[in-house]
């Protein structure tokens, strides 16, 4: 598990990057968390550093949307889907558990940390 | 709606298809296209495919488990609409009527005026990015003229394989008209610090070479040995075969903002629309590649009677360029009386953000130069001006 940081500093909207096997974006999506690979698969772009519209993340360069549930693309320019990863969130504080294949089921973690957000 | 035909087998006319059939409808699709390539990304043809780091595969823009369901005529080229019954006549003969027709036969490379030596390029089409590839080898002495943001990136892509650049550019500093003489002359940095020479207010009189170009002569009596040249000198819309249509064309096809043109079924989107944009108020013809991407979904629901509600940030016009390993991205829209402020960073020593204020003191426009997140906050921003 990687140690993201307090949820207290991932209001709604917010994103952060950590580190893990490879570098890992995770989001704040009105309340939701999820947490996807970093690095866009049309580029080099840094995911974390797009804006949130809805539960799908703006490549900050080029504008593909990637869904922050399944990490797959909306439309060109990124045709292959981001990883996703399961978020975990114990006393307030943010973990991400990397693993998720390509395309995986759902990974939001909105039952672990709904209550502490609202 | 039963069948619908597009015009333009790229960016537009792809995504057009697409939304098309996202708003569920089940009919007939057939796809026209000049090229013989099936729809490929343009943006990469002066970047990494001209580098070599990314193939024709890699550039294609279609997706090998998607099933649009579309009858792709390839290959073809559209010689005249006749408007009543929507019927497009094909270069060979044939004709298809539909129901609604979609417009999106984009741009073409403006050309130098002939006759020309061989080794004299323009770049528009992955066939032009191919040809022009394998002369880009180490040591070849590439003139590029014209500093906009084709030449600008072919010229850094070029001095990146190692070959000896130079850049004719009309203006004081390149990119004036878009990004105003302050920026332009940052631009304008980038270059001559990679090694690539600049010649502002060069005029180019002859291309010296009868087989093959040798040199690019200028007005001041200069000569620019060569051993290619690219003239990136603009782009002029695809509309000519719609003469006597009844289609409004006037620098490219005359839209509201959804895409409609003034014949009821027939919509124009991207590179060729010249569209009302809620940004400025007034039409304005875009070169932009998200623009040729989102259009269409406007257009698809327009003609479909659907809803469609993008994000309101798709409205602020946006386009990006690559030069010498730089992000530069710019949003909203300049003009000459606006002025420039540095919001973040530094343009002397790297990464930075401009903003562009009109004389209301109202920021009109974006740069930023390697800090995308900012940037993407001002076009957020930018948005609610409309
Ligand atoms: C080298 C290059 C680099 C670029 N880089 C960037 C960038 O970094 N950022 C950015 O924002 N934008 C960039 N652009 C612009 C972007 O690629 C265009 O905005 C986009 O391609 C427009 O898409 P379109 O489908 O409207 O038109 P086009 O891509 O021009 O496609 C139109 C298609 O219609 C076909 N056609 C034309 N007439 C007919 C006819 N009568 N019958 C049948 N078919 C016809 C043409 O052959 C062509 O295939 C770049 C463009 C080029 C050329
Ligand atoms: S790098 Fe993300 S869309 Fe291009």
């Amino acid at each position: 598990m990687i140690f993201v940081g307090e949820l207290s500093e991932l209001p709604p909207g917010e994103s952060v990057r950590v580190q893990g096997e490879v570098a890992i974006a995770v989001f704040n999506a009105d309340g939701e968390l999820y947490a996807i690979d970093d690095t866009c698969t049309h580029q080099d772009a840094s995911l974390s550093d797009g804006w949130l519209e809805g539960c799908a993340v703006e490549c900050p360069l080029h504008a593909a949307c990637f869904d922050l549930r399944t990490g797959q693309p909306s439309g060109p320019p990124a045709k292959k889907p981001v990883r996703t990863h399961a978020v975990e969130v114990h006393d307030g504080q943010i973990y991400v558990r990397e693993s998720a294949p390509v395309g995986a089921a759902p990974v939001g973690a909105e039952a672990a940390v709904g209550e502490v957000v609202r | 709606m039963r069948t619908a035909t597009v015009v333009g087998a790229s960016l537009a006319g792809l995504a057009s298809a697409r939304a098309l059939r996202e708003h569920g409808f089940d009919g007939r699709i057939t796809v026209i296209g000049e090229e013989k390539h099936a729809p490929y990304d343009r943006p990469p043809l002066s970047k990494e495919f001209l580098a070599g780091t990314v193939t024709e595969e890699d550039i294609g823009l279609t997706a090998d488990d998607e099933d649009l369901r579309i009858d792709w005529a390839l290959g073809r080229t559209a010689t005249a609409l006749h408007p009543r019954e929507r019927t497009v006549v094909l270069d060979d003969g044939n004709r298809v009527a539909s129901d609604a027709v979609v417009l999106a036969t984009g741009a073409r490379a403006r050309t130098l005026p002939g006759p020309l030596p061989g080794g004299v390029h323009t770049l528009r089409t992955l066939d032009d990015a191919q040809a022009l590839r394998r002369e880009l080898v180490p040591g070849a002495r590439l003139v590029v003229i014209g500093g906009g943001f084709i030449g600008a990136e072919v010229a850094s892509t070029a001095a990146g394989l190692g070959c000896e650049v130079d850049v004719v550019e009309a203006g004081s500093v390149p990119l004036q008209r878009v990004l105003g003489a302050q920026m332009g002359a940052v631009c304008a940095r980038l270059h001559t610090r990679n090694g690539v020479r600049l010649h502002p207010h060069g005029r180019v009189v002859e291309l010296v070479g009868s087989a093959r170009v040798t040199a690019v002569r200028l007005e001041d009596g200069r000569e620019l040995p060569a051993d290619t040249v690219v003239a990136g000198i603009g782009a002029l819309p695809n509309t000519e075969w719609l003469h006597g249509s009844g289609v409004l064309v006037d620098d490219g096809v005359r839209t509201d903002e959804a895409g409609a043109t003034n014949v009821p079924g027939v919509v124009a989107v991207g590179d060729c629309a010249n569209s009302h944009r809620a940004y400025t108020g007034a039409p304005l013809r875009l070169e932009h590649w998200t623009n040729a991407l989102q259009q269409p979904a406007a257009a698809a629901a327009a003609l479909l009677g659907r809803e469609h509600s993008p994000p309101a940030h798709h409205a602020v016009p946006y386009f990006w360029s690559d030069q010498y390993g730089h992000k530069i991205q710019f949003a909203g829209h300049r003009t000459d009386a606006c002025s420039v402020q540095i919001e973040e960073g530094d343009p002397e020593t790297g990464a930075f953000l401009a903003l562009y204020t009109d004389r209301d003191d109202e920021v009109t426009g974006v740069l930023a130069v390697d800090l995308p997140r900012p940037f993407g906050g001002w076009r957020r921003k930018l948005a609610k001006r409309i």
